[in-house]
């Protein structure tokens, strides 16, 4: 049973008031949260494994004047509580004063908001998990090609939790999220052994792609890898499929991160309310969506969070800033101290279709492996699978590399208008044209 | 790398006692857990429960000023029952009656439509005394290592004007662990864990460049964090970074590369190791599971992995998260596939014998099977005649991260640090390269083994299914051909 908003409430008072009152912190933070997960794997037609996770954790950051230190703890009891409380209070004490260690702006803070709807009550107890699985495996399975799978998993995962700090604020909510994916392995008339997956994550278990879909999408991606070819070094135009174009914004997410820019460590540093994009690129991030997991009303420190647009027609408007690093930037805090919530690229103006009439040869990337680029140095480079299409043909290629520099790819993005919300980060299909060099034999 | 691995046989004594008490402050009492553990596990083939108390103390300076102490506890425990392939597994952070009978019942009923064919209580015990039991976050103040941060921050700033960044962290561990089989057995161990880490970026004009740095183990703090260490571990950060100021863009295509010795290993460790993992071999789901008694590298090319290496590697451990000792498991035997590395299940379901790889990363996790140290044996080339011989190529001598997919072998490495090789001679720095590569080529593609077997220095971190354990590498130099992913084409 998930933990109640009293039990959480009480401990986090608890903390707040001895480190206040009998310990001699100046200001602190508590966060008490609590998660219960189940989850099952199922492989060819087996359950595999059952997993059943029940976690306390309390978070606490102390401030002394300018000096501040923090502690995790997931064990309870009063003596353990006690023991924990001094030694933070002890490690404050010698950690060097920081002008910028404080609490949040006190009008920062979240105050009402609406409902996110963010909660499902239902239950999906492990049978139920297994009657997904179980359709997954069979709809899967009857694709010519599909040999096995390497794996099927479904999660259910609750979560409950307080943040109370010693300006008076005390928030706090229930989330929920169920997830499935399943894993396939494919082979065909002597080829070798190509793998790949499908997944879906929702906070709402109605919400949730349909097993059948699940499974034959997966499939299709497996049998599509079947006998891949090598590809020669070349520059070439790049496509990237909507699942690989959303790690652009993750990349994006940590170049204008408030810490990268503050010390100095990001390529963008200087480019604030500067042009990084073509005029048609608008990148929105919306904590505030209903029924979506990843939304988030108000950040871990407390401070209440908006839609804002990060790039607005090509232009960087606004950075992911937390309490610490806004002060040293000279800027406010916009809520994101927990990272971006809901992001995606607004949709473009043309169909893939349209976009790829008038290329005579290029490549759709399925899958990268290894970094999506270094948000220091601006450098871009690694593995990659995908489809080779030239003159109306097409056939399936691995073992290549792409390499080129972050600012050529975000100057040259050009995007499809199939845009559809199913991560925390979410693009259409992307096309860069020119920037990026396959590496091949 | 002062001991050669071949001479590493020193077996200790270690005397079995409890280090925590995890049940002195709870309602349950040893004997109550010991009755209920018994009850849920003699009707499955294997299970155990792991308890944990572990401390983590973590200070990081950046921007010459210190970042973040903090000082976290850990503490909980996890009950494990498994039947044929099906693994139960319950855990949480309450040690109490009603927790661990909660647990039983999650597990009970997962496994209740199976039926244990023998309830298997052998294990290998171990009598290895690799680390001691000292507390590596007292071994110095707090303030001491305040002051050693500050110390590196301006011994790094000093060294050029073109440093503009540099973050360094010292982070210290205690972990206490108990098992307790069905019928009693106890094991405990307490692992230590120290690490020091220093990053930096330099600029020079609009180009940025970074260097990275660590070292680490089961050592006393003063044994490797003085003076002479944390010098090596920054000079060796600064110059990354500085050769990469003025490096000109990598190649792109398939060449020769000559890896440098040591951190490379982590080739071996994503190209070679995971996929010799057990329970990849029982699910048949790499790419060697039908390869066992084959040559699938040239006879150069002998691979161990190692969990019971001494001299403070953070890869070994006493006995595993199982509580089977750890060995030294040769894999390939020049060039031949000899050997799978396992834990209890996958040793069970492919009738092999435990090797001391079950691990996890806490009590949160079911143990499974993990690298430990894991490095290939001396060949007789020197470095230099590898280089000389390489038409076009590339030197690589940092590597960063890599990452691998079992199934198609496929993997990939960052470079940090790269020269280029023009006709046998080293020309200039190059950066911006990946390394690709199918784990079932490469190791036929090395064509040359160094003769300078060297183990990383201390920092290496793997993941596998959500799961991350501190694992230890290592290589001699070599020459393999691979694709390097740089942007000239």
């Amino acid at each position: 049973m998930l933990k109640n908003k009293k039990f959480l409430e009480e401990h986090a008072s608890y903390c707040v008031d001895r480190l206040i009152n009998k310990l001699g912190a100046t200001d602190c933070e508590v966060v008490v949260a609590n998660s219960v997960s189940e989850t099952v794997e199922y492989r060819n037609h087996k359950i595999e494994s059952s997993d059943r996770s029940d976690t306390l954790a309390i978070g606490i950051t102390s401030y002394i004047g300018k000096r501040k230190s923090g502690t995790t703890l997931s064990y309870i009891d009063k003596e353990n509580t006690d023991k924990m409380l001094a030694k933070v209070i002890e490690v404050t004490k010698i950690t060097p004063e920081d002008q910028f260690n404080e609490l949040p702006d006190k009008e920062l803070l979240i105050k009402d908001y609406e409902d996110l709807s963010i909660f499902d009550e239902t239950e999906i107890d492990n049978q139920e998990k297994i009657k997904y699985l179980k359709e997954v495996e069979d709809e899967a399975l009857s694709n010519e090609g599909i040999i096995k799978t390497n794996g099927s998993s479904f999660s259910q995962s609750k979560t409950n939790f307080i943040l109370q700090n010693s300006l008076g604020l005390s928030a706090g909510y229930k989330q929920s999220s169920f997830s499935y994916y399943t894993d396939l392995l494919a082979k065909k008339n002597g080829s070798g052994t190509e793998r790949d997956y499908e997944y879906d994550s929702k906070a709402f278990v109605n919400e949730l792609m349909k097993p059948k879909e699940l499974g034959k999408t997966a499939a299709q991606r497996a049998i599509r890898k079947l006998n891949p070819k090598k590809t020669k070094t070349q520059s070439i135009p790049i496509v990237f499929e909507p699942r690989i174009a959303n790690s652009l914004l993750s990349t994006l997410s940590s170049a204008i991160s408030g810490s990268s820019f503050a010390r100095g460590t990001s390529f963008l540093k200087e480019k604030l309310n500067q042009k990084i994009f073509s005029k048609d690129i608008n990148i929105i991030d919306d904590p505030r969506i209903k029924k979506s997991m990843y939304s988030k009303p108000f950040d871990d420190e407390g401070v209440s969070s908006e839609k804002i647009y990060l790039v607005k027609d090509g232009i960087l408007k606004n950075l992911k800033l937390d309490s610490y690093y806004s002060k040293m930037l000279n800027m406010k805090s916009n809520g994101r101290s927990s990272g971006l919530t809901n992001t995606y690229f607004s949709n473009g103006k043309k169909s893939y279709k349209e976009l790829s009439k008038n290329l005579d040869k290029y490549i759709l990337v399925t899958e990268t492996m290894g970094g999506f680029g270094n948000t220091t140095t601006g450098e871009f480079s690694c593995g990659a699978a995908g489809v080779y299409f030239e003159n109306g043909d097409n056939y399936s290629i691995n073992n290549f590399t792409l390499a080129g520099k972050l600012d050529d790819i975000f100057k040259n993005l050009i995007l499809a208008d199939d845009l559809k919300f199913k991560y925390s980060k979410n693009s259409p299909t992307a096309f860069i044209n020119e920037g990026l060099v396959v590496g091949g034999q | 790398m002062r001991k050669s691995a071949i001479e590493l046989n020193n077996i200790k004594t270690k005397y079995i006692k409890y280090m925590t008490n995890f049940f002195k402050n709870s309602d349950l009492t040893r004997s109550q857990a010991e009755t209920i553990i018994n009850d849920t596990l003699i009707s499955k083939d294997d299970g155990e429960l792991y308890l944990q108390d572990s401390v983590v103390e973590s200070i990081t300076l950046d921007d010459q000023k210190i970042k973040n102490t903090s000082y976290s506890k850990t503490y909980g425990m996890g009950l494990r029952g498994v039947i044929d392939d099906v693994v139960a597994y319950s855990h949480t952070n309450s040690v109490t009656k009603q927790s661990l009978l909660d647990a039983s019942k999650n597990i009970n009923s997962t496994l209740r439509n199976f039926k244990s064919k023998h309830h298997d209580k052998s294990i290998r015990k171990s009598n290895e005394n690799l680390y001691s039991d000292h507390n590596p976050i007292d071994a110095k103040s707090l303030k001491e290592k305040i002051q050693l941060l500050h110390q590196v921050d301006q011994y790094l700033r000093s060294k050029s004007p073109l440093v503009k960044q540099v973050t360094a962290s010292i982070t210290a561990e205690k972990k206490i662990i108990e098992i307790i089989k069905s019928g009693g057995a106890t094991f405990s161990d307490s692992q230590p864990t120290t690490s020091f880490r220093a990053s930096i970026m330099m600029q020079k004009g609009s180009k940025n460049t970074q260097g990275s740095y660590a070292n680490g183990g089961r050592f006393v703090f003063d044994e490797y964090i003085n003076e002479n260490n944390w010098k090596k571990v920054c000079d060796e950060a600064f110059r990354q970074a500085e050769n990469n100021l003025d490096a000109k863009k990598a190649p792109a295509g398939q060449m020769d590369v000559v890896l440098n010795n040591g951190w490379s290993g982590v080739l071996l460790h994503e190209a070679v190791g995971h996929t010799l993992e057990g329970d990849f071999l029982y699910k048949k789901s790499t790419l060697f599971h039908d390869k066992i008694g084959e040559q699938i590298a040239n006879n150069q090319i002998t691979v161990i992995d190692q969990g019971n290496y001494d001299g403070g590697r953070r890869g070994s451990l006493n006995f595993d998260d199982e509580a089977e000792k750890t060995q030294r498991n040769i894999l390939i035997d020049k060039g031949k596939l000899v050997g799978f590395m396992h834990d209890r299940l996958s040793a069970r379901l492919t009738a092999n014998k435990p090797t001391g790889n079950g691990r996890r990363q806490s009590y949160q996790h079911a143990p499974m099977p993990r690298m430990t140290n894991t490095f290939m044996m001396n060949g007789k080339y020197p470095r230099e005649e590898m280089i000389k011989s390489v038409k076009k190529g590339i030197y690589v001598d940092a590597l960063g991260g890599g990452s691998v997919d079992i199934v198609s072998g496929q993997f990939n490495f960052t470079v940090s640090n790269a020269r280029l090789i023009e006709n046998g001679e080293l020309k200039e720095n190059v950066e911006g390269a990946t390394l690709i590569g199918s784990g079932s080529d490469v190791i036929k593609n090395i064509s040359m083994v160094g003769n300078d077997l060297e183990l990383d220095n201390g920092f290496g971190m793997c993941g596998k299914s959500g799961q991350t354990v501190q694992v230890g590498l290592g290589i001699p130099s070599c020459k393999v051909l691979m694709t390097v992913g740089g942007s000239k084409v």
